[in-house]
C-alpha cells in the first residue's frame, strides 16, 4: 500500500510539475519585423505605406513600410511607432492616404481613423466614426464616408471631431475631388437587392449635395483623371449583373461610357488607367491598361514578364507617379500572408515583399 | 459488509453479462432504505465506479463519463464547462454564460460531434453545431463522449452516423421506497449578476407509470472585467452586451408496459434572449447585436424487454427551432438587418437487434428524417432535406474478444424553392473495432477501432447568400485508433480504483468545407479545399484512493498531444498546425471527501496556439490555463438534505481568449443550494 501511494505521489507530483513547466507565458511578440530587398533610390519618394485588412473580427489590421533609399520592408510598424494604442491599429483597414504631413489611415471594423505622422507612423489624433470606409481631401478639410449614409468633414487642424455630416446615398464608398465639386460613389450594399446606383454630386463650397447621378447598382472605387472625368466601378449583384467600369463627364455630370469590362480596382497615372479585376468562377485575372485621354484600352496585359502566373488573387493597386512602378498586391487565401509586387513601367517585376494578411491599400511618402 | 459484498457481486455480474452482450448499460436503482446513509453513499459511489469501469475498459472506442455525482462537484454551469475535463476535446467557447460554446472532438471540427439528449439527436441542418452552452448540468446524469461512436448494436442509425458523439443523459425519476414523489431544487448565484434557480417534481402515477418535470431559468448580465496589457497599455474593458435570460421547461412520461416494455416521452422547450458579445478590437469595446432562441422539441421512446432474444428499439421526434437576430448597426432603408430563421425537423427510428448465439448478434437500425429551414431573406433557397440512413451491425463477444462493426448508407435528397439544389447523395460507410483481453486479468485490454464517416455540408454552406455553394460535396473523415485500457477496482486497498486509457491516433480529414475568396473582392464563397492530418495521443487516469474511514480522494488527470496540419494541396502554408489546436492540452482534477465535506481543485491548460492559418508570430496565442477551487458541505435541515457548493473559478485571475479577441472572464465566484426531498 505504502508502496501504491509513493507511486501515486510520484505520479501526481510528476503531473503538476509538468503542469508547471507548461504554464509560462510568453508575451506577446509586438511583431514588427523586416526584410531586406531592392534599393529604389529617388529624389522625390521616400517610401510606402502597405496598409493590411487582415479578416473581420482578428484586428489583426497592420501597417507595412518599404523605404526606397535602403531597401528595407518593415511589417506591422503601428505598434512599435504607438505603443500605447489599445489593441494597436485596429479591424479591417480600408483606406490610406498623406494629406500634407499627415497620414489618415480609415480603420473600418474599429470604427476609427487613425491620424498619423506621416514621416514617423506616430499618432496625432484619432478620430471616432461609424463604419468608416474611404478619405479624400479639398482645401483644409478631410472627407471620410461612413456607411451610415454620409460624407464626415473634418477640420484638418481639429481632427479629432467631425464638423459636420454631409447625407449622400446609402452605404457610400470611395469619392474623388473635381473643380470644387466631391464625386461619391454610393453601394447600398446592405439593401441587397435594392442596391443604390447613384453617385452624390456636393458642392464644396457650400458642403450640400447637389445632385445624384444614376450609373448602376453597387458602385465602388471612384477616381478622377486629369481631363474632369470620374471614373467609377460597379460590382454588380455577384450574380447575374456582372462588374463593369463607367465614366462621368464632370462638366456634364452625365454617363460618358460603360466600358463593360470588370474591374476590381484601379489607379490612374496621369494619361494611364492601370485596372486590374479577380473572377472566381475561373480564377483568372486581368491586368488592363486604359488611356484616360482617348478612353481606350491601350494595353490588354499590363504585366509582360508572366509574372500574373504567381498571383492568386490580385486585391490592391497603385503607381508611384515619379517611376512609373506598379505596385499589385496578392491576397492569396485571405488568410496568409500576401505578397506586394513592384514591376517597373514596362511591366517586368523588379521585386516582392510578403506582407501581412489582405495587403489592400498603398500610399507613397514624398520627400 | 456480507450483505455489501454480496450486493456488489450481483452488481459486478450484472455490468460483466450486460456489457459483454452489448446491451446498454443502466444505473440499476437499489432500495437504500434499510442501509443508514453513510453506507449507502458509499455503495453507491462504488457502484458508480464499477459501473464507469465496465463500460470505460470494455468499450472498443475510446469514452469519458462523467456522472450525476461528478458532475455535482466540478466547477461548472453548463455542459460546455463540463466538457472541458475530457482528453481529446477542444471546446471552442466565446466567453461568459452567454456566448457560443461548441465541442471539437480530435481537431475534425466541430461539425464531426453528434450531440444526443436522451438517445436522440439534437439536430441542426443549418450551421450543424449544438450550443452546448445551452444545456445545464441541473437535471443531467449522466455526460458521455465517444470517439468513433458509442460501441452498441441496439442505437438508432444516427448513432453510427458521425466521426464522434457526446450522449447527454437526463435524470430518471427514481423513488425511495414507499414514496410516491419527490422534489429536487437548486438555487445558484454569484458573479456575473448570476441568478439560476432550477425545481424539479417527480411523481408516481402508478406501479408502471411516472413523470417528472424540470423548470430552471437562468439570468446573467454577463458583465466581467478583462484587462489588456502589451506593449505599453493597459486597458480594463467591461464586457458588454453579455446578458442572457433563458428559461427551460421539460417534462418527461415513463411507463412500463405489462411485458416489461419501456417507453417514454418528453417534451422541451428551451427559451431564450441574449446579447451578443463581439468580437474586441481597437477602438470597439461595445455592441448591440442580439439574438432570440426558441427550441421546442417532442420526442418518444419505446424499448422492449431486455432479456428478449429479439430486441427492438423505436425512437420519434419533432423539433421546432426558431432564431431571431438583430443588428442594429446594420443600418438598411427602413430599419437594420432582422434576421429570423425558423428550421423543422421530423424524425423517426427503429432498431431491431436479433441474437442468433451467446456471442453473436446482428442488428439493424433504420431512420428517416425530414429538415425544413425557413428565412425572411430575399431569394432565399428554403431547403428541406430527406436524410435515410440505414445501418446493419454485427457483434462478436468471445470470452477474451469483442468485435464490432457495422455499414452505415446514408440517403440524402434536397429540394429547394429557389436556384439549384445539391445533388441526391448515396454514401456507404464502415466502422470496425475490436477490443481484446491478452492476459489472464480482465483489468488489461488492447483496442482498436477504424471509421469512415463524414459530414454534409450544412444548409448555410450550400444556401447561404453569396457564400453557400451547392456544388459541396460531403466532407469525409478517416479515423485510425489503437490503444488499451485498464482498469482495476479492489474494494478495501487503500488505491479503490485505478483506470488507465491510452490511446494514439491518425485522423485524415478531406475535402474539408472551407471558405476561399469568392467572385468579388471581400466575398467568400464555401469549397471542398482543405486536407488535415491529425497525428495525436491521449491519455486519462483516474483513481480513487480510500484513505482512511470517511476520507477518499479522488485524482484525475488527461493530457493530448496532438499534430493537426494542413496538407491540402493548395496550401500556402503547408504543414502549418491548423487555427486553434495546441499541441498540447490536459486537465487534473483533484476531490476529497471527508465526511459531510467535498473539496475539489481543478486545473485545465491549453497550450499554445495560432489564430490562423500561418504559424507566424502574428498569429501566436498565449497558452492558457486556469485553476478552479469548490468546497461544498452536505448537511442536514429540519429533516431535509441540502448541499451547499461554494466556487471560485479562475483562482489567479488569468485573461485569456479561447477564441482570438473573445475574452474570457477572470476570477469569478459561484454558490450553490440544493436538495432533494
Amino acid at each position: 500500500m505504502k508502496h501504491q501511494l509513493q507511486h501515486f505521489f510520484k505520479l501526481t507530483g510528476f503531473l503538476l510539475l509538468t503542469a508547471l513547466a507548461f504554464a509560462c507565458r510568453k508575451d506577446t511578440p509586438v511583431g514588427e519585423d523586416s526584410e531586406q530587398g531592392a534599393k529604389t533610390p529617388s529624389l522625390t519618394v521616400k517610401g510606402l505605406y502597405v496598409l493590411n485588412e487582415a479578416n473581420w473580427g482578428s484586428n489583426k489590421s497592420s501597417l507595412d513600410y518599404y523605404s526606397y533609399d535602403d531597401g528595407k520592408y518593415t511589417r506591422n510598424i503601428f505598434g512599435a511607432a504607438n505603443p500605447t494604442v489599445t489593441l494597436g491599429l485596429g479591424d479591417v483597414g480600408n483606406d490610406i492616404k498623406i494629406y500634407g504631413a499627415k497620414m489618415y489611415v480609415v480603420i473600418n471594423g474599429s470604427n476609427k481613423v487613425e491620424i498619423l505622422n506621416a514621416s514617423n507612423a506616430r499618432q496625432v489624433a484619432k478620430l471616432d466614426i461609424n463604419n468608416p470606409r474611404y478619405v479624400t481631401f479639398y482645401k483644409n478639410f478631410a472627407y471620410i464616408t461612413s456607411y451610415d449614409g454620409y460624407v464626415a468633414m473634418v477640420d484638418t487642424t481639429a481632427l479629432s471631431t467631425i464638423k459636420s455630416k454631409i447625407m449622400v446615398g446609402n452605404q457610400p464608398e470611395e469619392m474623388a475631388v473635381v473643380g470644387n465639386k466631391l464625386y461619391v460613389a454610393n453601394s447600398g450594399g446592405y439593401n441587397y437587392p435594392n442596391y443604390d446606383r447613384t453617385v452624390s454630386v456636393i458642392d464644396l463650397t457650400t458642403n450640400t449635395e447637389i445632385k445624384k447621378i444614376d450609373v448602376a447598382i453597387n458602385l465602388h472605387h471612384l477616381k478622377a483623371d486629369k481631363y474632369g472625368d470620374v471614373y467609377v466601378t460597379s460590382r454588380g449583384d455577384y450574380a447575374a449583373i456582372a462588374s463593369s467600369l463607367y465614366v462621368i463627364d464632370t462638366k456634364t455630370d452625365a454617363v460618358k461610357k460603360n466600358f463593360n469590362i470588370p474591374v476590381s480596382d484601379f489607379w490612374i497615372n496621369e494619361d494611364d488607367a492601370y485596372l486590374f479585376s479577380y473572377s472566381y468562377s475561373t480564377s483568372k485575372s486581368t491586368y488592363l491598361k486604359l488611356n484616360v485621354k482617348d478612353e481606350t484600352v491601350a494595353s490588354n496585359n499590363f504585366i509582360t514578364d508572366g509574372t500574373e502566373a504567381l498571383i492568386t488573387l490580385p486585391y490592391g493597386i497603385a503607381v508611384d507617379s515619379t517611376s512609373g512602378d506598379v505596385f499589385v498586391t496578392d491576397a492569396r487565401d485571405y488568410v496568409t500572408p500576401g505578397t506586394i509586387y513592384c514591376f517597373d513601367k514596362a511591366g517586368k517585376r523588379k521585386f516582392t515583399f510578403t506582407t501581412g494578411d489582405i495587403p489592400a491599400h498603398i500610399t507613397f511618402l514624398f520627400k | 459488509m456480507i450483505k455489501i459484498t454480496v450486493v456488489l457481486l450481483n452488481i459486478r455480474f450484472y455490468f460483466a453479462f450486460v456489457s459483454i452482450l452489448g446491451i446498454g448499460v443502466f444505473l440499476p436503482n437499489i432500495s437504500v432504505a434499510q442501509i443508514d446513509t453513510a453506507k449507502a453513499n458509499q455503495l453507491q459511489e462504488v457502484k458508480i465506479t464499477e459501473y464507469k469501469n465496465s463500460r470505460i475498459n470494455l468499450s472498443p472506442t475510446p469514452v469519458q463519463i462523467l456522472i450525476g455525482s461528478e458532475l455535482k462537484r466540478l466547477n461548472s454551469l453548463s455542459v460546455a464547462d463540463a466538457i472541458r475535463y475530457f482528453a481529446g476535446v477542444q471546446l471552442k467557447d466565446y466567453g461568459g454564460i452567454g456566448g457560443l460554446k461548441t465541442i471539437n472532438v480530435r481537431s475534425m471540427g466541430s461539425n464531426h460531434t453528434a450531440v444526443f439528449y436522451d438517445g436522440v439527436q439534437l439536430g441542426n441542418a443549418q450551421n450543424g453545431q449544438v450550443d452546448l452552452g445551452k444545456f445545464s448540468l441541473d437535471n443531467l446524469e449522466e455526460i458521455a463522449v465517444y470517439v468513433g461512436q458509442k460501441p452498441e448494436l441496439l442505437m438508432p442509425a444516427r448513432g453510427f452516423a458521425a466521426a464522434s458523439a457526446l450522449y447527454l443523459k437526463t435524470a430518471q425519476p427514481i423513488f425511495s421506497s414507499g414514496k410516491k414523489y419527490g422534489f429536487g431544487a437548486s438555487f445558484k448565484t454569484g458573479s456575473f449578476g448570476l441568478i439560476n434557480p432550477n425545481l424539479s417534481y417527480k411523481q408516481k402515477i402508478s406501479n408502471k407509470i411516472s413523470f417528472l418535470v424540470d423548470v430552471s431559468y437562468l439570468e446573467s448580465n454577463g458583465k466581467y472585467r478583462f484587462r489588456y496589457r502589451e506593449l505599453a497599455y493597459d486597458t480594463t474593458i467591461i464586457r458588454n452586451n453579455s446578458d442572457v435570460k433563458s428559461a427551460r421547461v421539460e417534462a418527461t412520461l415513463f411507463g412500463l408496459l405489462p411485458d416489461s416494455s419501456k417507453w417514454n416521452i418528453k417534451l422541451y422547450n428551451y427559451n431564450s434572449a441574449r446579447g451578443l458579445p463581439g468580437a474586441i478590437v481597437s477602438n470597439r469595446f461595445t455592441f448591440t447585436q442580439r439574438q432570440w432562441d426558441n427550441n421546442s422539441f417532442v420526442q418518444a421512446s419505446y424499448q422492449n424487454k431486455k432479456s428478449a432474444r429479439y430486441n427492438f428499439m423505436f425512437n420519434t421526434k419533432y423539433a421546432y427551432s426558431f432564431m431571431h437576430y438583430l443588428d442594429p448597426e446594420f443600418k438598411i432603408q427602413n430599419g437594420c438587418l432582422d434576421n429570423r430563421y425558423t428550421e423543422t425537423e421530423w424524425y423517426i427510428s427503429a432498431v431491431n437487434l436479433y441474437k442468433i448465439s451467446n456471442i453473436w448478434e446482428l442488428s439493424l437500425a433504420t431512420d428517416y428524417s425530414l429538415q425544413r429551414l425557413n428565412a425572411n431573406l430575399y431569394d432565399f433557397a428554403y431547403p428541406s432535406r430527406n436524410t435515410g440512413l440505414v445501418a446493419f451491425a454485427s457483434a462478436l463477444n468471445l470470452n477474451r474478444l469483442i468485435i464490432q462493426g457495422n455499414i452505415l448508407a446514408t440517403l440524402i435528397a434536397e429540394q429547394v424553392k429557389n436556384g439549384d439544389q445539391s445533388a441526391n447523395r448515396q454514401e456507404y460507410t464502415p466502422s470496425l473495432m475490436a477490443s481484446w483481453q491478452p492476459l489472464q486479468t480482465k483489468d488489461f485490454r488492447i483496442r482498436s477501432f477504424y471509421k469512415s464517416i463524414f459530414r454534409m455540408p450544412t444548409f448555410n454552406d450550400l444556401y447561404y447568400t453569396f457564400i453557400g455553394n451547392t456544388k459541396l460535396k460531403p466532407e469525409y473523415t478517416n479515423q485510425y485508433d489503437l490503444g488499451f485500457t485498464y482498469g482495476h477496482t479492489s474494494n478495501g486497498k487503500h488505491l479503490a480504483y485505478l483506470s488507465i486509457q491510452a490511446d494514439a491516433y491518425y485522423n485524415l480529414v478531406k475535402d474539408k468545407i472551407v471558405a476561399i475568396p469568392g467572385n468579388n473582392l471581400g466575398r467568400w464563397t464555401m469549397v471542398n479545399l482543405d486536407r488535415v492530418q491529425i497525428k495525436g495521443f491521449e491519455t486519462n487516469i483516474q483513481t480513487v484512493w480510500d484513505l482512511a474511514a470517511q476520507l477518499k480522494l479522488k485524482a484525475n488527470a488527461n493530457y493530448t498531444y496532438e499534430q493537426a496540419i494542413d496538407i491540402s494541396a493548395t496550401a500556402f502554408r503547408y504543414g502549418d498546425q491548423i487555427p486553434y489546436i495546441p499541441v498540447h492540452s490536459g486537465s487534473a482534477r483533484f476531490g476529497i471527501d471527508y465526511k459531510n465535506l467535498v473539496f475539489n481543485y481543478s486545473y485545465i491548460y491549453t497550450g499554445e496556439r495560432y489564430s490562423q492559418k500561418a504559424n507566424i508570430a502574428a498569429n501566436y496565442v498565449k497558452p492558457w490555463y486556469t485553476h478552479d477551487l469548490a468546497v461544498g458541505v452536505n448537511f442536514v435541515c429540519q429533516q431535509t438534505r441540502f448541499f451547499f457548493n461554494a466556487e471560485i473559478n479562475n483562482v489567479f485571475n488569468q485573461y485569456y481568449d479561447v477564441v482570438l479577441n473573445y475574452p474570457m472572464p477572470g476570477r469569478n465566484y459561484r454558490f450553490t443550494l440544493s436538495t432533494n426531498f
